[in-house]
């Protein structure tokens, strides 16, 4: 299934702004952000067609996955 | 008095406008605070100059409702000082500026109220001082303390809002329910390298708690990236403008949604939380 995969903020650098990407059926986010090699405890908000989402959710053929830093300094 | 006082101030102002000098005689011969002057400048709709370039984005009226308005600022670092310059400068009347910190050397890169004269200075204090360089008309209270559960009450007593200007998950979180508590609305900013954020809370919603749910735990961008000089100004800027419509009660404040800024990629998107 194809997945676009929207990267924000510190998550870009080496990385990408936005790509489809290929996955298997029944990916769930947990498994793009580990291939992605991002870190579970530096994972802010979590978008799936602009809803919030949780890491265990499945995604879906044709879904948007957006995924945003935890900011917090001032 | 009122009437006497008054009467002096359009006689020696020009057109509606009473400057600073005005302003500081009217004080002085009549042994008012000058935050009492003012309060008598905007009540006879007239203006102080300093305000002039105001126009025509708020009225008189609106400008005395500025004045008459307490904000509190809960931290005096990159955001809170860029926050607390601007509320003296728009005429914001009371200012409650909250920070248990001292000024160190790597505040320097990007903290305008911090200067090398002054490091080991206590943040709230020279925030007091810049604040009577800019505009003595404006009451800023010093708390040299960290807001908790159980100062926040107090603290936040005669706050219409707080600005969110703090650095780290668990105390925005603390802060949030404390607002909630006192049924008072937030502007949050958060920064980390060239990316920041904001969202405006009013009393019964819980955007932010949602925006940081099971995240207290977690690790901010900005304690790899850093913050440099731009990222906490035009954050700051943004949340100033937030503050200024939640007092006035004008134009839109986006509840709900969180706007996420990148300043290396210049985009800003909206996003519901």
């Amino acid at each position: 299934m194809l997945v676009n995969v929207k990267l924000y903020a510190s998550f870009r650098t080496d990385r990408f702004a936005m790509e489809s990407r290929h996955y298997p059926s029944e990916t769930t986010i947990r498994d793009v952000v580990h291939e992605l090699s991002l870190q579970e405890d530096e994972l802010g908000t979590i978008l799936v067609n602009t809803r919030r989402a949780g890491l265990h959710a499945h995604l879906a053929d044709g879904d948007t996955l957006a995924l945003f830093p935890v900011l917090s300094g001032g | 008095m009122k009437e006497i006082v008054q009467q002096y101030l359009q006689e020696n102002a020009t057109g509606d406008l009473v400057s600073w000098k005005c302003q500081l005689e009217a004080s002085h011969r009549f042994s008012l605070p000058l935050a009492k002057t003012e309060e008598l400048i905007l009540e006879a709709r007239l203006l102080p100059t300093r305000y002039q370039r105001n126009r025509d984005t708020f009225s008189i009226e609106q400008q005395y409702k500025i004045f008459h308005s307490c904000v509190a600022v809960i931290g005096c670092g990159g955001l809170g000082g860029h926050i607390i310059e601007s509320l003296a400068r728009l005429g914001v009347g009371k200012i409650v500026a909250v920070d248990p910190d001292i000024f160190e050397e790597h505040n320097l890169n990007r903290q305008i109220l911090s200067s090398i004269d002054f490091l080991g200075w206590s943040k709230v204090a020279l925030a007091a001082t810049r604040v009577a360089d800019i505009n003595p008309a404006t009451t800023l209270i010093p708390v040299k303390a960290k807001l908790t559960a159980e100062n926040g009450a107090e603290l936040l007593q005669h706050a219409d809002l707080a600005a969110d200007a703090l650095d780290s998950v668990t105390s925005r979180l603390e802060l949030a329910e404390i607002c909630a508590e006192r049924n008072i609305p937030l502007v949050h900013g958060a920064i980390a390298g060239w990316f920041g954020q904001i969202l405006t809370q009013y009393p019964g919603e819980s955007t932010l708690q949602r925006l940081y749910e099971n995240r207290s735990q977690s690790i901010g961008a900005e304690q790899k990236l850093g913050n440099p000089a731009f990222t906490p100004a035009v954050i700051a800027g943004i949340q100033v403008a937030e503050i200024c419509k939640v007092l006035l009660g004008t134009g839109q404040t986006r509840s709900g949604t969180m706007i996420s800024i990148n300043l290396q990629d210049m985009e800003m998107e909206k996003i519901v939380i």
